[in-house]
Order: C-alpha cells, then sequence, then structure tokens
C-alpha cells in the first residue's frame, strides 16, 4: 500500500510539474508551427509569472492576475514579433533579448515596488488559484441553494445550477471504494489552471487541423510564399500565432507564481521555458505528443524529486546532484537518440522576404 | 475583332538602380494564349508580378476587361480573375492537393465544410478540362507535372479567367510539357486567356496565338506566331542574330579517354537505376546521353564523378580505374584531369552565397596558381576571376558580386568558366543550358565543341533533344537504367523520341 502511495504521490506531482511546461509548449507550437521560432518562451514565462502575482497581490484578485500576467507576456510576444516579423531580425537573437529583459527587469520592478528583494508579497487566500478538492466539491454539494435574493445571488446560483450535475457526478466517482481515493488524488485537487492546461491540448490540435486559421498557420510556417500568393498576409498571420504563443506562456506564468508557488520569486521559471522547447522538437510539433513529452518530463522531474535521498534497488544511494540532474541528462538523451528525424516546419527561423 | 483581356501601358519599374521594367505597352486579346519571350532578366517576370500584385509599378495603368485596376495585392489581382502559376511553385509540400486549393480562398471557418466544398467544385473542374488529380494525395509525393497541375486548379478554384504561366516547362519532362500545352489549348477553347512567359522559342511557336518580345526591361516586338519565325524571335531576344543550331565540323575521335563497363547503381531507396551499362568516350567527340529525366541519367554521371557508390562495374579514366565506392576523392579525380559540370549548379556546382571569383576557383582553390603560402593569393585570383569573366561574358561583370545575384544563364557560365579553363582531359557535362537563355547557349555550345576539337573526351547528359542533336557526335539513349540505342547525329526526333519512351525495348522483349 505504501509502495502504491507512492506511485499515487509521484503521478500525482508529475501531473503539476508537467502544466507549466505543457503551456508554454503548445505557446511555442504556436509560434513554430507558423514560421517563428521562439527561444523566449523562458523569458515570457517570467514576466507573466511576476505581472500575475504582483496584480494578484495589489488588486486582491486572481483572475486579475491572470489578466495582468496573459496582457503582458503578449506585449513581450509583440516585441518578438516587432523585431523578427515586421523588422526580419534574427528571431533566435530576438528571443535571447526576451529572456535576458525579463529576468533583470523582474527583479528591478519587483524590488522598486514591493521591496521585498525582487519578490512580491506572499499571495492571501483569494488571491492565489485554490485547489478543486474532493473537499470543496462536497462542501460546494452539501451547502448549494438556489437565492434570488439579489441580482448577484441569483447569478452565482445559475453558475451554480450548472455546475451542480457535474460537481455531483465527480463526487460520486470520488466515493468509490479504492478507485475513489487514487482518483480524488490525481484528478481533483488541481487549479483550474491544470484543467485548463490539459484543455488546450485538444483545443491546439482542433484549432490547427480543423479551422480555417490553423491552416493557413500550418502554410505560413511550410511556405510563406504559398499563402503570400494566396492573398493572405504573412505579418498579420504571424502576429496572430504568436498571440497565441503570449496567452499561453501568460498562463504558465501565472501558473507558476500564483498556483505552484505563493508568489513572484526572482528566476522561478528555471529553465523550463527551454525544456519545453526541447519537448516540443521531441513531440515533432504535434500538440497530443507534446502532451506527452511534457508529462514525460514533468515525471522525470517528480521522480528525481521523490527519489533524493532515499537508496535505490542495485545502485544504492544516490546523490541528491545527480537525482537533479537526471532530468536534464535524460533530455538530451532522448532528443539526441531516440526521436529519430524530427522535421521542424520548413519555414521556421526564415524571416519572409519577398523574393525578386 | 477580339477585346482585350488585359492592357498594360506605360508601365514602369525600378529596383534599386536597376530598371526591370520601362514604359512597358501590351495588349493581350481574349481567347487567346500570348507568349512572353525575352531572355532571363529582361523583365517579365517582374512584369507579370505587377499583373498579379506582388509587385506595384512605380508607373503605368493596367486595365482588365476594358476597365481600369488598381491592383495592389494578390488579392485585387485574384478578385479580377487573374491568376498565376509560378516558376517556383507557391504550394505547401506537406500539405493534400485539396488543402493547398483552399487555402487562402476557404469557404468558412471551419476546413471540414470548405474541403467538402471544394471537393465537389474540383471534380467538376477537372471533368470540365481532363485535369486528374488525387485530391487527397500529398504534395510533395507528386510527380512536378502534377504538382503544375494543381497550381492551374488552384488559379481555376478562384475563378481565374486570365491564367499567368512563368516558365511553366522548365521542370517538365518533354511528355509532361505536351501534356500541359493541351491542357492550355483545352483552356483557351473554354475562353480563357492564356499568358505564358518563357524562354524557349519553340514552344512559342507550338502553342502561341501572338508573341511578345522583351529585351533588357523593354518591348521590343509584338508579333502574330504564324507570321514570324523562331529566327526573327531569336534575333528580337538577344538583339543579334544568333545561331540555333551550332556549326561543327566532322569529329575525329582519337584514343578511349573514359570506359564505362558494366556499371550499376541504385539510388538511396535501394532501386536500380543504372542497370549493367557500358559505353565509351574517345578524345575528339562528343556523347550525348538522352533520355527522359529520371531514367537514372544523374546517377551515371553521379557515379562517374565519384560521388554515388556503384554497385558493380567499373569506370577507367585514362586506362586506370576510378573509385566507385562513393569514396573517391574529387580534387585527385580533378587532378587526372576529369571536370564535372554538375546537373544541379545551385546545390552541388556553387556555393550562392560567395562571390563569384570565389566560385570560379572553388574546387581548385589549393591548386598553387591561386596561392601565397598557405594563404589565398586574392590578386591572382581576382585576375583569374576577370578573365574567365570576360572569355565567357559573364554578366554583371564584378567578381566582387554575390554570386546568388547572377541570372541562371550567367551563373551556368561561372560553372563552364572554372571547369573548362582548368583544360580538362575529359568533361562530364549535365544538362549544360538548363535555364539558360538562346544567347548563352549558342556560347555554350561553342564551348563545348571547341573542347572537342582540342581532343578532349566531352559527355553531355542532356534532357533537351534539341540539344543532344545539335551537340553529339553520338547518341545514346537511356530509358529505364539501360541504354537502349545508339544513334549518330543525323538520328530524327520521332526515332530518338521512341527510343526514349521505351517502345523499341519494349516490343523486343514481346
Amino acid at each position: 500500500m505504501d509502495f502504491v502511495n507512492a506511485i499515487v504521490q509521484v503521478l500525482d506531482s508529475t501531473i503539476r510539474l508537467s502544466v507549466p511546461l505543457l503551456l508554454a509548449c503548445l505557446a511555442g507550437l504556436f509560434s513554430e508551427r507558423s514560421g517563428i521560432f521562439d527561444i523566449g518562451l523562458e523569458g515570457k514565462m517570467l514576466v507573466g509569472a511576476f505581472a500575475g502575482a504582483a496584480a494578484a497581490s495589489v488588486f486582491h484578485s486572481a483572475f486579475i492576475g491572470l489578466g495582468m500576467a496573459i496582457l503582458i507576456s503578449v506585449a513581450f510576444a509583440m516585441v518578438h514579433g516587432f523585431a523578427s516579423i515586421t523588422h526580419r531580425g534574427n528571431q533566435i537573437v530576438s528571443g535571447v533579448a526576451i529572456n535576458f529583459i525579463a529576468a533583470g527587469s523582474t527583479i528591478i520592478l519587483g524590488q522598486a515596488w514591493f521591496q521585498q528583494g525582487g519578490r512580491t508579497p506572499a499571495l492571501q487566500p483569494g488571491e492565489r488559484f485554490e485547489s478543486i478538492t474532493a473537499y470543496v466539491i462536497s462542501n460546494f454539494l452539501s451547502t448549494y441553494s438556489f437565492s434570488t435574493a439579489s441580482f448577484a445571488d441569483f447569478l452565482a446560483s445559475i453558475r451554480g445550477l450548472i455546475l451542480y450535475l457535474p460537481a455531483l457526478l465527480i463526487d460520486a466517482l470520488a466515493r468509490i471504494p479504492g478507485f475513489g481515493p487514487i482518483f480524488a488524488e490525481l484528478v481533483l485537487g488541481h487549479s483550474i489552471l491544470v484543467y485548463f492546461a490539459f484543455a488546450m491540448v485538444p483545443f491546439t490540435w482542433w484549432v490547427l487541423f480543423r479551422t480555417r486559421f490553423g491552416l493557413r498557420l500550418r502554410a505560413v510556417g511550410e511556405n510563406p510564399a504559398a499563402v503570400d500568393t494566396a492573398g493572405i498576409s504573412v505579418a498579420w498571420l504571424r502576429y496572430r500565432a504568436l498571440i497565441c504563443t503570449g496567452i499561453l506562456t501568460g498562463v504558465a506564468g501565472a501558473y507558476l507564481s500564483m498556483v505552484q508557488n505563493g508568489g513572484f520569486v526572482k528566476d522561478m521559471t528555471a529553465g523550463k521555458g527551454y525544456i519545453a522547447l526541447a519537448a516540443l522538437i521531441f513531440a515533432k510539433w504535434k500538440p497530443v505528443n507534446a502532451m506527452f513529452a511534457c508529462l514525460l518530463f514533468g515525471f522525470l522531474d517528480a521522480a528525481s524529486i521523490r527519489l533524493q535521498g532515499s537508496p535505490l534497488p542495485i545502485v544504492g544511494k544516490v546523490s541528491a546532484q545527480f537525482m537533479q540532474a537526471l532530468p536534464y541528462v535524460l533530455t538530451v538523451v532522448l532528443l539526441a537518440g531516440f526521436i529519430g528525424k524530427a522535421i521542424p516546419p520548413r519555414a521556421g527561423g526564415v524571416p519572409y522576404v519577398k523574393e525578386r | 475583332m477580339a477585346q482585350a483581356a488585359i492592357e498594360l501601358i506605360g508601365i514602369n519599374k525600378s529596383f534599386g538602380a536597376v530598371r526591370a521594367n520601362r514604359d512597358i505597352n501590351l495588349e493581350i486579346a481574349r481567347g487567346t494564349i500570348h507568349g512572353i519571350v525575352g531572355e532571363n532578366g529582361a523583365g517579365k517576370s517582374t512584369l507579370m508580378s505587377i499583373l498579379y500584385g506582388f509587385y506595384q509599378a512605380d508607373s503605368g495603368e493596367i486595365r482588365v476587361g476594358g476597365n481600369p485596376a488598381s491592383i495592389k495585392t494578390p488579392n485585387d489581382a485574384i478578385a479580377l480573375g487573374i491568376g498565376m502559376v509560378h516558376q517556383h511553385f507557391m504550394l505547401v509540400d506537406n500539405f493534400s492537393v485539396l488543402e493547398n486549393i483552399i487555402l487562402g480562398a476557404e469557404s468558412d471557418a471551419l476546413l471540414k465544410r470548405s474541403i467538402a466544398k471544394a471537393r465537389s467544385e474540383l471534380e467538376r473542374l477537372e471533368r470540365e478540362y481532363g485535369l486528374d488529380v488525387d485530391p487527397d494525395a500529398i504534395i510533395e509525393e507528386l510527380p512536378v507535372g502534377l504538382q503544375q497541375r494543381v497550381e492551374i486548379l488552384k488559379a481555376l478554384y478562384r475563378g481565374a479567367e486570365i491564367l499567368i504561366l512563368d516558365e511553366p516547362t522548365g521542370v517538365l519532362t518533354p511528355a509532361e510539357a505536351d501534356h500541359l500545352f493541351r491542357i492550355l489549348k483545352q483552356l483557351k477553347d473554354q475562353g480563357k486567356t492564356v499568358v505564358l512567359i518563357t524562354h524557349k522559342l519553340r514552344e512559342i511557336m507550338a502553342i502561341t496565338d501572338t508573341v511578345s518580345v522583351m529585351r533588357q526591361g523593354t518591348m521590343v516586338a509584338t508579333r502574330e506566331t504564324r507570321k514570324t519565325t523562331v529566327e526573327e524571335l531569336a534575333e528580337l531576344m538577344v538583339g543579334r542574330r544568333v545561331l540555333l543550331r551550332v556549326e561543327k565540323g566532322e569529329a575525329e575521335a582519337g584514343a578511349v579517354k573514359l570506359a564505362v563497363k558494366n556499371l550499376t547503381v541504385k539510388d538511396s531507396r535501394g532501386v536500380t537505376m543504372v542497370d549493367d551499362i557500358s559505353f565509351d568516350v574517345r578524345g575528339g567527340e562528343i556523347v550525348g546521353i538522352a533520355g527522359v529525366a529520371g531514367n537514372g541519367q544523374s546517377e551515371l554521371l553521379e557515379a562517374i564523378s565519384g560521388i554515388r557508390r556503384a554497385v558493380s562495374g567499373s569506370v577507367m579514366l585514362d586506362g586506370k580505374p576510378i573509385d566507385l565506392t562513393g569514396a573517391a576523392d574529387p580534387g585527385e579525380l580533378r587532378d587526372r584531369g576529369l571536370a564535372h559540370v554538375p546537373e544541379d549548379r545551385h546545390h552541388v556546382g556553387l556555393v550562392l552565397a560567395f562571390e563569384e571569383n570565389e566560385n570560379s576557383i572553388l574546387g581548385y582553390h589549393d591548386d598553387p596558381r591561386y596561392l601565397r603560402g598557405p594563404f589565398l593569393n586574392v590578386d591572382a585570383i581576382m585576375a583569374d576571376a576577370r578573365d574567365k569573366i570576360e572569355k565567357y561574358d559573364i554578366r554583371p561583370g564584378n567578381p566582387r558580386l554575390k554570386t546568388a545575384n547572377f541570372s541562371g544563364g550567367n551563373q551556368q557560365k561561372i560553372v563552364l568558366a572554372r571547369e573548362i579553363e582548368q583544360d580538362p582531359g575529359v568533361l562530364i557535362v549535365g544538362q549544360p543550358t538548363r535555364g539558360v537563355d538562346v544567347g548563352a547557349i549558342e556560347f555554350i555550345h561553342k564551348r563545348l565543341i571547341a573542347m572537342r576539337d582540342q581532343g578532349k573526351a566531352v559527355l553531355v547528359v542532356s534532357v533537351e533533344l534539341d540539344e543532344i542533336r545539335s551537340l553529339s557526335d553520338r547518341i545514346l539513349v537511356m530509358f529505364a537504367g539501360r541504354i537502349v540505342g545508339e544513334r549518330g547525329p543525323e538520328a530524327t526526333e520521332g526515332e530518338l523520341g521512341l527510343l526514349m519512351a521505351g517502345v523499341e525495348r519494349q516490343e523486343a522483349a514481346a
């Protein structure tokens, strides 16, 4: 039972650790599929994390924080677009510049505004995204009543009515003996952003492969000249792809500072943007693959945390540093050896210039 | 009489200091096939790009169907019923045919409905014009002839009444080109207007109703096709008299310089491309290898020049074997007097990002003539490049210019000058005049014949039957990896065409 418990816990933290990777990876997918390399995922996540936590603590609202995270992250994506689409600059240089600006400006502004060594104030309940646990659901079910006392009450009641049936179902699932606790541990107990991240996987797939926008976006990443001669603006299309990227990195940043952590800490992205890029290549620029790649990287991270300090069979006790390095080592090995030929979008990294 | 579909009045366009189009006037009658000929860089493509809204004219007026039109983007052109098939196809290689056709003309925000609508529309177009393409095929898996058909369908799907084709036959085999011409005639019969840009005069004579000639950015003449001749058009294009078939004396074949014996070569997929081929090339003769592209000629050239591994057989250069394991040192082969002008000058023959002078010594850069100690002797290299520029009339005559900025014909001259000026004993040339102007073709052919007259062995591979017949002292025809016949230069086009199609071989097998 102890063993099962350990596994469930590792899987649970796998999900939590995968979420920022997954959001950043899907963000990169939009951008790279449109032919814009985006090494600045890291920086956009970081400014998102900072803007989210700062706004949430100032305005005492998690949703205002999330909105601000998205806004600032999109703004940075537009800077990348202005440099690399409008001015045809080198996309790698622009991305690296964004990472530097993000790392520096978040610390400076954080110190100037909050005087806590670059941190934002610890977020209070209501300023963070709370977990939706089995307890929250059963509590909701037992206290729900329909009220028309005021207009606000009425709106809340309608909202509750919509949520009532799903809540009932989840509550019932969580009560099944044996299965229930595992279900509650793995599927429940996460914040709304976690569900958002996983819902984005089929949504991204649907947008890319089932809509006009997706068709054009994939086309512009393969052969922008074909898009141009078909009478579609290459620049506007790529800007729109970068807006999608900005939104998703904003949510990823908000998740880091407002869910995983109770506030912004300097350099809190810690290379996740780069790991997300690696996952994107590993996933061959496909949304569902991206999810599995991010879950794998998340699992490695979770396993390394779990196994730190505990002896392993055969090899015995392994140093903490080795365990911490493991995800990165495996990333290199996987990327080098196991994915076979990953064909990137053909126009990736090349600014579009009408040929003479 | 026929009403004008398009009128261009006083069109001017400059790129920096280059005046690509000056005071162009052109009238294209509805329901005709109108050819526009001119050398590379004469401004044909620029003019058509202005008509398609890809560029804006600096001055001038465009009228479509008699009404003044403002065409600022391809969208405007499409709305006016103008469609364009570009020289380099504007297709997304890993998309399906249907996806390419609807791109930019989707009827609905959701693909499913757009594709369903396009599918039935496409079936109608295919029936109407005999343009068969599998709508679900992936572009990169289709032969170029079919890819071009997709481009035509793309234009028709957008309701094009006027179809512009920019150098459409450059990438096609003769059979595919013939098929294209049948399609174009059918479009004309349906009342569409076709504008055909090309520098191949034979095509103009074969298919157009009227022809306009451009030279150095100006429109020099417009003729009714049946009232003009190839010679007249060539003269108008180049601005002087051109010999379309180079004069040459009898070959005086000497000793065997290159001997190919039982050579078998497979491609990267393991398919046998060259199947047990044997032939000799003697000093003082030009041997031409004719055949439809893809019948093993490319692999044969690569094997002889030591780039591709041969499965079995031998190649002797001046009686000594060439390493056929694919590990041959091209430098050593050059030292032994084998020069190779590759088929694909862009990928194999030149480094396009290099300056002209650097490309003109590429591969010979460790020759002591170009060195001063361990360093490159820039003065010697520049002098050598200037010398070649003058001798081969390479334009523009600036050795410091990036190679990518030269036209295709002049790039080819750079490669030829480099290889020929090394005075090799054996010269192997793949597609000597692919994408090259009439004037330059004459020049290149004269050079190759001069090589022969000096007693060198020349092996030419070309898909242009005219070229093979004009140059060769002996013609070998390749089909499906084998040499299916040898003929003299007097062989007729029909005779060679049958051999190239493998007809005789099939009869023999039956």
